[in-house]
């Protein structure tokens, strides 16, 4: 499939966008709650990319993370619980001319659409990925998710859960064709707009897990590692990520990685005792499911006429 | 349809005592004559029965082929359940439906036509041209069974014929079991005054990949099965042919779909992989491409319709073809598609069901769950195509509805439809047929994403890319600017808009044909795979005197308008389906809990007309004479 040249002219006119530009509503998450702090960092991306508003599609499932297309004055598409990947894998293979996001909850990703998850790394379609990891199941009134740790209360486990969380980060750095890796946390803006702006930057799937605070039903979660600069490692490498003297000051935990090093990107996203914060894969080598099903063939009618006729000659009889 | 007399011509007579000819058998002329082929698996009679098929289209005649398939993709050799093959029905006019019961069969091993004989799928005095190897098989039990059954059949009345198909083949290629079909082809070619060059240049076309050598091995048994029929019958038949006007071309009812898919203008083909649906992907996936298109095998049902219904809101309406378990899990993301507003073209090639239910069988079972499926009311076109033309028209038509009206558009076609071939006239392309370019111009001041006319419920469509057309869609119920609604009064003018779309697609269609009379003592309804046979049956009772017409629905939602006077017009009124109906003479059935067949419920429910059914869930096409019977009694009762 390819686009012709009369579709999608676009006269792209130099306009300077503001913040302002890129807002839409007053959000309706809870005070406190990581998902405002995401939605800073992608509205602070767009304005400094200049991303423009109709050529931009969020795509997003259920959840209270999945509201996010709606507080963004792009396009968006909220779609249904799960299934957010392959929508934007359909809009990603139908128009390479838009900038899709994907925002996704731990319940919309690691369970119901653990699947799609798999399979989307596996594609490895050029989509900007963002894994709302409040390790909970925020809008349906706290359910034990798959990232929840063991032993969390919530409704449906009142004596504490009762299995070992998932890791999306090994998850995801299990999968075939796997191309960007990345984990942030909600309470370094700066990082979280790094790490944010690495993937969009990244061609391929970009895959952040963000550690997101949801204070309405797991206020203590994260409170030790935010009190602890030490509890969080920042990875830094000359391909990667560079720390900030800014941050430097403050998080002296930093480790040195290759993000090209798989086997140690493994081992990182298993640490217990520190969080990782950074890029631990990138491969920009791997290609594109869009690109490889490129055949090249401009549409035009007369090509489909061609196609046709030639078939019809098959079955004549 | 004058099928039924001319095979009663041929079952009264001995094969072969018509008009003499100086040399050769006399021939005796028919007007058709159903023909099968079949073998274990693997023993290419699905191959033998195709060409013939080809063959005998190209001779001008009018044929119907039906796929005989086993369950399993590799049941054990030579078992009862096993027959894999083909079943052609060969005509001098235009054939719309499999027909009756078997006039001649090639069977490979005698347990194959055991299974078909138990099926009633022969008719009492069948000639049967039966491979003779097993007689003086090393193997005693199996040189028993044939023996055995051999006679049985003898004693049963058929005209069973052996035939060293092996021996001969062994004579020239070492594998017998690979040219076998090749020498029945011929075999047949003679038998019915095929002409042997229209049969080469078959063989050519089917091996044309393939290298020469292939072909000229494969002609050659062609040649020696001829030769050898021509050498040891002492009878031959004419089914002299009408050539059409137009050209013609003749597929199965999955590629005329898939035709339809490329000249429909949709891009986009998400699928997973799933019986009876997968040819049509099959033949996509290898021909899409040539004119830009392309298929995506996606990880699940779920996955390939969250994708069609993802590329659909980006501007190329995208179809997802499937069949009953699929179908069910793409239920969701079809709602989803409904709620937005977004262009889809499901098809649902229907299989036996509940469950995994009868893959390789066709029922018309999914009707209900395509009208009323996915949770909350979820207002979608229903459309059922009843011929293989129809099954390449329908897509373009799905596309072109799917986009006017922004909404979901399911097509129902089912096993039968998917595996039978019938030629057609060959399409002339058109331009109108493809999608027009998308819009990516400015959206105006102040316009909204759904603005739902007051009267037909539509609303222009924004796509991704339009400046000031931004918005986000939702599956939440949503106001004109597609903010999530909280107001009740929106939820209520959302789902009134969305509906008012069926009513408005209504206004454009037209009445159905009657086909009969437009008035008498009984109508019969059907929908889909079935329309052949019912005016088959219909028609032989009209030429009795019997006061029966028919009528056939291409659209089940919204219905054509119309109905409810043809309804009228007649005495009685009844639907024939192949899908399940409680029989009303069974002890506990009664009008208080009869459950209807699908077609019969609606009706009943839309019409408030008396509509009674009759239906048959056996997996294999209804018969004309089955349907002829029950019409028959209906008028009497
Ligand atoms: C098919 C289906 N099942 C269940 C639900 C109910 N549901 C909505 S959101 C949700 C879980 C949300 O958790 P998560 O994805 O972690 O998002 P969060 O709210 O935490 O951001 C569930 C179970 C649904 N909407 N659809
Ligand atoms: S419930 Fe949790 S995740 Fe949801 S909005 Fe409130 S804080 Fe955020
Ligand atoms: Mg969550």
């Amino acid at each position: 499939m390819k686009f012709s040249s009369t579709e999608c002219l676009l006269d792209l006119y130099e306009e300077k966008l503001e913040l302002e530009d890129y807002q839409s509503g007053v959000p309706r998450w809870c005070t406190g709650c990581g998902d405002n702090a995401i939605l800073t960092a992608v509205q602070r991306l767009c304005r400094d990319e200049g991303l423009r508003p109709e050529k931009t599609v969020f795509v997003s499932g259920i959840g209270c993370s999945s509201r996010f297309p709606h507080y963004m004055k792009t396009y968006g598409f909220h779609g249904i619980h799960g299934r957010a990947l392959p929508i934007a894998e359909g809009i990603r293979l139908a128009r390479p001319d838009l900038t899709i996001f994907v925002n996704t909850g731990d319940g919309d990703c690691c369970s119901i659409g653990a699947a799609h998850w798999i399979h989307a790394l596996r594609y490895n379609m050029n989509l900007t990925v963002f894994l709302h990891d409040n390790q909970i199941y925020g809008l349906t009134k706290k359910q034990a998710s798959p990232t929840s740790p063991i032993g969390t209360k919530s409704n449906t486990t009142p004596r504490g859960s009762y299995l070992d969380a998932l890791n999306p980060l090994s998850v995801a750095l299990g999968v075939a064709n796997a191309s960007f890796i990345a984990q942030a946390v909600d309470w370094i803006p700066e990082s979280l707009f790094e790490i944010v702006k690495a993937a969009y930057h990244h061609k391929g799937f970009s895959f952040v897990r963000i550690l997101q605070r949801c204070p309405e039903w797991l206020p203590k979660l994260h409170e030790a590692d935010m009190q602890e600069p030490d509890a969080v490692q920042l990875l830094h490498h000359e391909n990667a990520l560079q720390i900030s003297p800014n941050l430097a000051k403050v998080y002296k935990n930093q480790l040195k990685h290759d993000p090209l090093d798989i086997h140690r990107a493994r081992e990182i996203a298993s640490s217990t005792d520190v969080v990782p914060v950074g890029i631990l894969y990138q491969n920009r080598e791997i290609p594109c499911y869009e690109d490889t099903r490129q055949t090249g063939i401009l549409r035009t009618p007369d090509i489909v006429r061609k196609g046709l006729e030639a078939e019809f000659d098959k079955y004549e009889v | 349809m004058s099928a039924q007399k001319t095979s009663k011509k041929t079952t009264g007579k001995s094969a072969g005592k018509s008009s003499a000819k100086a040399a050769g058998p006399a021939v005796t002329e028919l007007k058709e004559h159903i023909v099968e082929i079949i073998s274990d698996s693997g023993e290419g009679a699905q191959r033998c029965g195709q060409s013939l098929g080809s063959i005998a289209a190209r001779m001008g005649n009018g044929i119907w082929t039906t796929e005989i398939i086993p369950a399993e993709i590799r049941p054990p050799a030579r078992s009862v359940a096993g027959a894999s093959g083909n079943r052609i029905r060969i005509g001098s006019g235009y054939i719309t439906n499999g027909g009756d019961q078997t006039d001649l069969v090639v069977a490979f091993n005698e347990q194959v036509l055991l299974g078909r004989v138990r099926a009633r799928e022969l008719k009492p005095n069948c000639i049967i041209l039966l491979e003779s190897m097993w007689r003086t098989h090393n193997d005693i039990n199996i040189a028993m069974a044939y023996k055995e059954t051999y006679s049985r059949l003898v004693e049963a009345g058929y005209q069973v014929r052996e035939v060293p198909m092996e021996q001969e083949c062994l004579k020239l290629t070492p594998d017998a079991k690979r040219g076998k079909n090749m020498f029945a082809l011929g075999m047949l070619c003679y038998l019915y005054s095929f002409d042997l060059q229209a049969a080469r240049d078959q063989i050519a076309l089917t091996f044309g990949k393939k290298a020469q050598t292939i072909i000229d091995a494969n002609v050659v048994l062609l040649e020696a099965g001829h030769k050898w029929a021509s050498e040891n019958f002492d009878y031959r038949f004419c089914i002299p042919a009408t050539p059409a006007k137009q050209a013609q071309i003749a597929t199965n009812g999955n590629t005329a779909l898939a035709l339809g898919v490329m000249a429909s203008g949709m891009e986009l083909c998400a699928m997973y992989p799933i019986t009876p649906a997968t040819s049509a992907s099959h033949y996509l996936s290898d021909v899409f491409e040539k004119v830009g298109g392309l298929v995506h095998q996606a990880e699940d049902e779920i996955a390939a319709c969250a994708f069609a219904v993802g590329a659909s809101y980006a501007s190329k309406c995208t179809v997802t073809i499937t069949s009953g378990p699929g179908y069910s899990l793409k239920q969701e993301a079809i709602g989803l598609a409904v709620m937005a507003e977004i262009p889809l073209v499901v098809v649902n090639v229907q299989r036996g069901g509940p469950s995994t239910g009868q893959p390789t069988k066709s029922e018309q079972g999914d009707l209900m769950t395509a009208i009323y499926g996915s949770h909350g009311d979820a207002p979608k076109v229903v459309m059922a195509p009843a011929t293989i033309e129809e099954c390449f028209y329908s897509m373009i038509t799905a596309r072109k509805i799917a986009e006017s009206f922004n909404t979901v558009v399911v097509v129902l076609t089912d096993a039968m439809l998917a595996t039978s071939q019938q030629p057609f006239a060959r399409p002339q392309f058109n331009e109108a047929w493809l999608a027009p370019p998308i819009d990516q111009s400015a959206v105006p001041d102040g316009a909204k994403p759904y603005d739902w006319d007051a009267t037909t419920g539509i609303a222009r469509r924004f796509i991704p890319g339009q400046p000031g057309g931004m918005h986000t869609v939702t599956g939440l119920a949503h106001d004109r600017q597609s903010h999530v609604a909280y107001d009740p009064d929106i939820n209520q003018e959302g789902l009134r808009a969305r509906s008012l779309k069926i009513a408005a697609l209504q206004k454009t269609l037209l009445p159905p044909e009657v086909v009969g009379d437009d008035k008498g003592d009984l109508l019969v309804v059907g929908w889909g795979s079935t329309k052949g046979a019912i005016e088959e049956a219909a028609a032989a009772l009209r030429a009795e005197g019997k006061k029966v017409s028919s009528v056939h629905l291409r659209f089940l939602q919204p219905m054509q308008p119309g109905i409810k006077e043809i309804l009228q017009r007649f005495k009685k009124v009844m639907t024939i389906e192949t899908n399940w109906s409680d029989d009303p003479a069974d002890e506990i059935i009664d009008e208080t809990n009869r459950r209807y067949s699908a077609l019969a419920t609606l009706l009943r429910a839309r019409y408030l007309v008396d509509v009674d059914c009759w239906t048959e869930v056996k997996g294999q096409p209804v018969k004309p004479s089955t349907i002829r019977r029950v019409l028959l009694d209906k008028l009497q009762k």
